[in-house]
């Protein structure tokens, strides 16, 4: 680029780089493998790049007995739809009206969504709230409401967007042609956010993929309601009571069925849909949006 | 008669103004809604922290109890150790964040190809999308007691004898800081990428003719020219230094109680009184402790944001 190629700095900037790189690749990599090694090999043989025996029987065991866990990915597959698609619509709507400069009461509207950015009751008090209030324990809704519906940051950076990347001038010819509120929202500011949009989704989507705090506090009995994270969190509460019993019963049923493979088996498969939606992640990060995207 | 009929046009106007914002309001008004129970019923539910919580009589209706709970938070050492921990963490944190994310970002910016520079780029915003389960699989994976990657593999290599991670505390600030960073450290990097990107290349290129070293370069264009970005996005950080990534510390170190001394941070603690222990008052008072400190904290930050650079300041 700007100097001869190979300068020292150069070599010692991307020999660093490639060994960080390495760094981040080798423990994923280590995931795969781990879901692809004989269950007793890693057991006693521990966790390992190179397992003396390779076996796909994990696999095997979520597709032919493992109900519990293809219904939790069904669970967060359907809670991660619905969810997105609400955060995107209620997220659009509210910013749309705030990226209006002449609208009478934008001041107030602002503060409003911009202070829950700043304050929050925190746990305690929205836990008693959704359980006491709106009864919300062992329901689908528990995975849905709390926390991931609407985030002010979402609004602010969809209004930022329709307010520097859709001219005013747009929005009036709109209006003189006699076009309502709605009809300019649907058919202009829609369609030309559509990058925003798209981003804000795949965060909202991210989130609800991710999610595990919702089924820890509000998933207590029904269990068919756990997504795959929560499987996963209730996995090594098993692990570790099945390591700490002394009874040799529970010790060999456990060996018999591949357990840590299965884990990391449903763990990789947990991180697949996030590759899906790495390169719009990294679209948005790499501009540097982040910074000034919630003010304007 | 006039100003009759002025003002009738006026109320006129005025209704006819609403009628066309109305839509608008009401476009407004569902996420109003969600907000106003997601956020703002919590925000006055703070209130607990003062109360006997009763769970027949609810958040609002429990009786008052004035100060007790918070005399019974401060008079254990647990509020000490957690708020220890929380703040120390999370120093820990920005400062690891901040001056490796630059390192990385001036050399990234300067690989020889443009491919290589997005192959880093994803190396290392992907862990950054992983979630706390996750994490907490992958560093199972080298600590586990029995078949973790470390204590069969590697600490053999060195003669060493096995390390039963999840109780010993004295670990913990080190793999809680190193995993921290390999996941986190994506973040800032590609925000300090984006901002050394945008200098003008002549700049450089002048530098060089006056054979000015690499170091020089980076001390004299790279770094002043970083260094607004470098202080909001620090102070941005201080701003939340109350509040910890809960995940990252319940879920990596498994929950294990031996090692609390070290693990244990305001988040955690307020779900494990609430969850765990049942005891609602004192978690009800560490959670109000948090909300109220962390506000002020975000307040003051953002003051001397402000100072720095009004443009970069949240509000």
């Amino acid at each position: 680029m700007r100097e001869k190629p190979f300068s020292k700095f150069q070599v010692l900037s991307n020999v660093i780089m490639i060994i960080w790189t390495i760094l981040v690749i080798l423990p994923f990599l280590l995931l795969l493998v781990s879901s692809f090694t004989d269950e007793n090999t890693l057991v006693a043989n521990g966790y390992s790049f190179f397992p003396a025996k390779l076996s796909a029987a994990a696999y095997v065991y979520i597709f032919r007995s493992g109900t519990k866990i293809l219904k939790a990915y069904g669970i967060s597959i359907l809670v991660t739809l619905i969810g997105t698609v609400i955060n995107v619509a209620l997220s659009a709507m509210m910013a749309y009206p705030l990226s209006l400069e002449k609208l009478p009461g934008k001041n107030g509207m602002n503060f409003f969504v911009f202070f829950t950015m700043l304050f929050n009751g925190g746990i305690v008090p929205s836990y008693l709230m959704w359980t006491g209030i709106f009864h919300i324990k062992d329901t689908l809704a528990a995975q849905l409401l709390p926390n991931l519906l609407l985030s002010a940051w979402n609004v602010m950076i969809i209004r930022t967007y329709f307010k520097t990347s859709i001219p005013d001038s747009l929005y009036e010819a709109a209006e003189i042609d006699g076009a309502s509120q709605f009809t300019v929202f649907s058919k202009i500011a829609l369609p030309l956010g559509k990058p925003i949009l798209v981003t804000v989704a795949t965060f909202a989507g991210l989130g609800y993929w991710n999610v595990w705090t919702n089924g820890l506090y509000f998933i207590v009995k029904n269990k068919d309601l756990y997504n795959v994270q929560n499987l996963l969190n209730q996995m090594v509460s098993n692990i570790q009571y099945l390591a700490s019993s002394t009874n040799s019963n529970v010790t060999s049923a456990a060996a018999a069925i591949p357990s840590t493979a299965i884990q990391m088996a449903i763990a990789f498969v947990a991180i697949l849909p996030i590759m899906l939606v790495f390169p719009t992640f990294q679209k948005y990060y790499s501009k540097g949006l982040t910074l000034g995207g919630v003010k304007g | 008669m006039d100003a009759d009929r002025a003002g009738e046009a006026n109320v006129k106007s005025k209704a006819a103004k609403f009628k066309r914002y109305l839509p608008l309001y009401l476009m407004f008004l569902p996420g109003a809604v969600y907000l106003l129970i997601n956020n703002y019923i919590p925000m006055a539910g703070l209130v607990v922290a003062f109360k006997q919580y009763n769970v027949r009589k609810g958040l609002f209706g429990s009786p008052w109890i004035g100060f007790s709970n918070f005399k019974f938070l401060f008079s254990t050492p647990d509020a000490m150790v957690i708020t220890r921990n929380t703040i120390l963490y999370n120093a820990a944190f920005i400062l690891i964040n901040t001056v490796l994310g630059i390192i990385f970002a001036i050399f990234i910016c300067d690989t020889i190809h443009k491919k290589m520079q997005k192959v880093y780029q994803s190396a290392i915003l992907f862990p950054y999308l992983m979630s706390a389960v996750i994490l907490s699989y992958i560093v199972y994976a080298f600590l586990s007691q029995s078949t973790g990657m470390m204590n069969k593999s590697i600490l053999p290599l060195f003669g060493r004898d096995p390390v039963n991670w999840y109780s010993e505390a004295g670990y913990w600030p080190f793999i809680l800081i190193f995993t921290n960073t390999w996941k986190g450290i994506g973040y800032g990097c590609l925000i300090y990428i984006s901002a050394i990107n945008g200098i003008d290349p002549t700049y450089f290129e002048a530098a060089e003719l006056d054979g000015a070293t690499k170091w020089q370069q980076i001390r004299s264009i790279t770094l002043p020219t970083l260094s607004p970005t470098i202080i909001t996005l620090t102070l941005l950080s201080v701003g939340r230094i109350f509040y910890s990534d809960f995940g990252l510390f319940y879920q990596v170190p498994r929950n294990s109680g031996t090692i609390y001394s070290t693990t244990n941070v305001i988040d955690t603690y307020v779900y494990r009184g609430l969850m765990q222990q049942s005891n609602v008052g004192m978690s009800a008072a560490a959670g109000f402790y948090q909300s109220i400190v962390g506000f002020a904290i975000v307040l003051i930050a953002n003051f001397i944001v402000r100072k720095f650079s009004k443009e970069n300041a949240l509000f």
